[in-house]
């Protein structure tokens, strides 16, 4: 059951002199799904383009579903299923075309059927003979996901599959990826942004700046992050001075508003309560309240340390 | 109030234009290149009135005459004896690979015809397939007749010298007796046609995938180079062959032009002719960077394809030079093939080495093409 479907030691990507992947080691096993999280820039498509033979790595190692990633490309390619960040299929195909062209280069066995299912199951048949090109956003990241699925990868590589997908669209992918995991035993590394999502992940690996900074499940992540967060809810009117005041305070690592509350967070937990006191004093109709550090208050904070770290 | 044109706006675009321009090295070097080059070979390699053309003689009379009149003939600068021939099949065979492009026979008892002033014939054989790389050379022979044998009349023949000139030249033009410059060009044409269309088409091919994204998506299946780019040569071939009936036709109808030699054996060479041209364009596709590149890449293939090939200009009439590089390119040997097939009924042993030179550069690029073509985004 634990077998390790991707296991990869200080792997190293460089562009031009500037290392965007670094030394990062990965492991993930059988069935889970993994998230892979960072902002911007950090190296999430250019990891997993390693991973599927895309990119060579300038140093490191590793296997994926046990092959060795820098030798038998061609055999992880044919096992691997890579749903690119970017939609790209052919737009002056149809649907049905694209699929058709996957379903061949794969050697689909049966392949006209295992087409119609796929189409079924993702509900796309009335749109068979519709152009990928004219096709939603929504529908063109299915259409992606259905051909990553034709040839029945052991190992699906997704990149922001959900980017610009509504929120019943989303649901409903992230419901069919569950669904893959736990009755095709198929693993998922998946990336996003969205905090939720992560939250829908069996594990969480967090990077910035090609570093790996944080990883575990989500409990893990937000327990080791050592970062405690307080509720402050104030008059409308009194938020913007206590942010600037707050945010002025060494302790506090973040003063973000939500509505009509603001969330403080910080690593100290006196000298950050102490702070909270001091801006706090003399403001009416004040509530202040500790809650439980949430992902994407771990997140920022890991990117702020990160920034830190590599500078 | 006045919005119609405003110039902040103007030069915030040019400013743009600028910069991207800038960064595309490629064209840039390609719109230095290619004015360069034009210049390059349009003033240099360019003879219209060519000179040193290879000429061989079969002689059956070996008298000083026939000599004086060979030397007059090299000091022409027209005419170069290169090749020693044995007899009139072996030239004849030499002008049908194009190899000659001239053969004077002296027959027997020309000397002494021409002592007893009987003033014999001297036949010049004329490879007219292209009208434009003989007419200066047969004219120069002709007003050569009287004065080439000047120095050696002298004392009791030169009698010989005073009226007409002392022998009668005579020029054979053979292959194209009519002189008609379409028997030359519409032949040719077809070569032209095929490098041009069959290029430009694939050089788009693969950096169309790496514009639009989808490349990331095939390198990311087992697809092997090979199977790309033998995927997108083949159905090309097809409109290839399309081409080649529709000018065969053309030429038919319009023309009056006829296949002389086998149209099998035209289909065929055509066959690599086309691959040929289909791996030179999937080639400067994957080394180009975007569509534009790629256009760029297949224009400077195609100028001197069209300059140096012996379409626009007498082949044997270039600087050695040229005929150096354009001995390199397919079209130009496509030429000599199809010219050879249609206007001369040539056969498969009188094309066979120009065949075997358009199969070396096929290969040559395919395997270029395969090595260049990445199977990683690095
Ligand atoms: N082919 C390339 N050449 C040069 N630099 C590159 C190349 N591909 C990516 N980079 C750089 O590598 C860094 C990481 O890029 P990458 O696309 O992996 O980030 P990401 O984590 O996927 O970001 P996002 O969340 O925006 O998709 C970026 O700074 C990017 O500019
Ligand atoms: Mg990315």
């Amino acid at each position: 059951m634990s077998e390790l479907v991707i296991d990869v030691t200080g792997i190293v990507k460089k562009f031009s002199g500037r290392t965007v992947v670094d030394r990062l080691s990965l492991k993930v096993r059988r069935g889970e799904i993994f998230g892979f999280l960072g902002p911007n820039g950090s190296g999430k498509t250019t990891f997993i383009r390693m991973l599927c033979g895309l990119l060579t790595p300038d140093a490191g190692e590793g296997k994926c579903l046990g092959y060795n990633i820098l030798k038998d490309q061609n055999i992880i390619r044919r096992h691997a299923g890579y749903m690119t960040q970017k939609f790209s299929f052919y737009e002056d195909l149809t649907v049905r075309e694209n699929l058709d062209f996957i379903a061949r280069i794969y050697d689909v066995p049966d392949r006209k059927k295992s087409i119609i299912e796929t189409m079924e199951k993702l509900n796309f048949s009335s749109r068979a003979n519709q152009l990928a090109g004219s096709l939603s956003g929504g529908w063109k990241q299915r259409l992606a996901l259905a051909a990553c699925l034709l040839h029945k990868p052991e190992l699906l590589l997704l990149d922001e599959p959900t980017a610009g997908v509504d929120p019943k669209a989303r649901r409903e992918f992230w419901d069919e990826v569950h669904k893959l995991a736990s009755e095709e035993n198929m693993t998922v590394l998946i990336t996003t942004h969205y905090m939720d999502e992560a939250e829908r992940c069996t594990r969480l690996a967090y990077i910035a700046y090609g570093k790996l900074l944080a990883e575990g499940t989500l409990a893990e992540v937000i327990s080791s992050s050592g970062l405690y967060t307080w509720s402050v809810s104030a008059p409308q009117k009194e938020l913007p001075a206590m942010i600037r005041k707050l945010q002025a305070d060494k302790a506090v690592l973040q003063a973000a508003p939500f509505g009509n509350t603001l969330h403080v967070s910080g690593t100290d937990k006196s000298a950050t309560e102490n702070a909270i006191k001091t801006v706090c004093a003399g403001v009416q109709e004040l509530s202040v309240e500790e809650i439980e550090s949430g992902l994407e208050d771990v997140f920022i904070h890991l990117m702020d340390k990160g920034k830190d770290n590599f500078q | 109030m006045m919005d119609l044109f405003s110039f902040k706006r103007f030069f915030a675009v040019i400013l743009k234009e600028f910069i991207q321009m800038r960064r595309d090295r490629m064209t840039f070097a390609m719109m230095a290149g290619i004015p360069v080059m034009q210049l390059l070979l349009f003033g240099y390699a360019i003879n219209s009135n060519p000179k040193n053309l290879p000429a061989a003689v079969v002689s059956a009379d070996h008298g000083t005459f026939s000599r004086s009149i060979i030397a007059a003939m090299q000091n022409s600068e027209y005419f170069r004896f290169s090749y020693k021939v044995d007899s009139a099949e072996e030239a004849e065979q030499l002008m049908k690979e194009g190899e000659l492009q001239f053969v004077v026979h002296i027959p027997p008892d020309f000397s002494r015809q021409l002592i007893r002033g009987e003033r014999p014939q001297l036949l010049l054989e004329a490879d007219a397939s292209d009208p434009a790389a003989v007419s200066y050379a047969v004219s120069a022979f002709s007003s050569l007749a009287s004065t080439a044998l000047n120095r050696d009349l002298k004392g009791t023949l030169s009698d010989l010298r005073q009226n007409e000139a002392p022998f009668e030249p005579v020029i054979h033009r053979k292959f194209n007796p009519e002189i008609n410059t379409q028997a030359n060009t519409v032949p040719a044409l077809m070569g032209v046609i095929l490098t041009m269309t069959m290029v430009f088409i694939t050089a788009l091919a693969i950096t169309r995938e790496k514009e639009r994204g989808t490349m990331e998506n095939l390198l990311a299946t087992p697809l092997k180079p090979t199977e790309v780019m033998a995927g997108k040569i083949v159905p090309y071939i097809a409109i290839g062959i399309v081409q080649v009936t529709l000018v065969l036709l053309l030429a038919e109808f319009l023309f009056k032009l006829h296949v002389n030699g086998s149209i099998l054996l035209l289909y065929f060479v055509s066959i690599f002719f086309i691959a040929t041209n289909l791996s030179v364009g999937i080639t400067f596709s994957s080394l180009a960077k975007n569509q534009l590149q790629a256009v760029q890449m297949s224009v400077f293939f195609f100028l001197p394809s069209i300059i140096l090939s012996g379409f626009m200009f007498p082949f044997r009439g270039m600087p050695e030079w040229a005929q150096a590089i354009g001995s390199v390119l397919p079209l130009t040997h496509y030429l000599v093939i199809i010219r050879g097939i249609m206007l001369k009924g040539n056969g498969f042993a009188e094309i066979q080495s120009h065949f075997t030179a358009i199969l070396i550069f096929f290969a040559a690029v395919l395997v270029l093409g395969i090595l260049r073509y990445r199977r990683t985004l690095d």
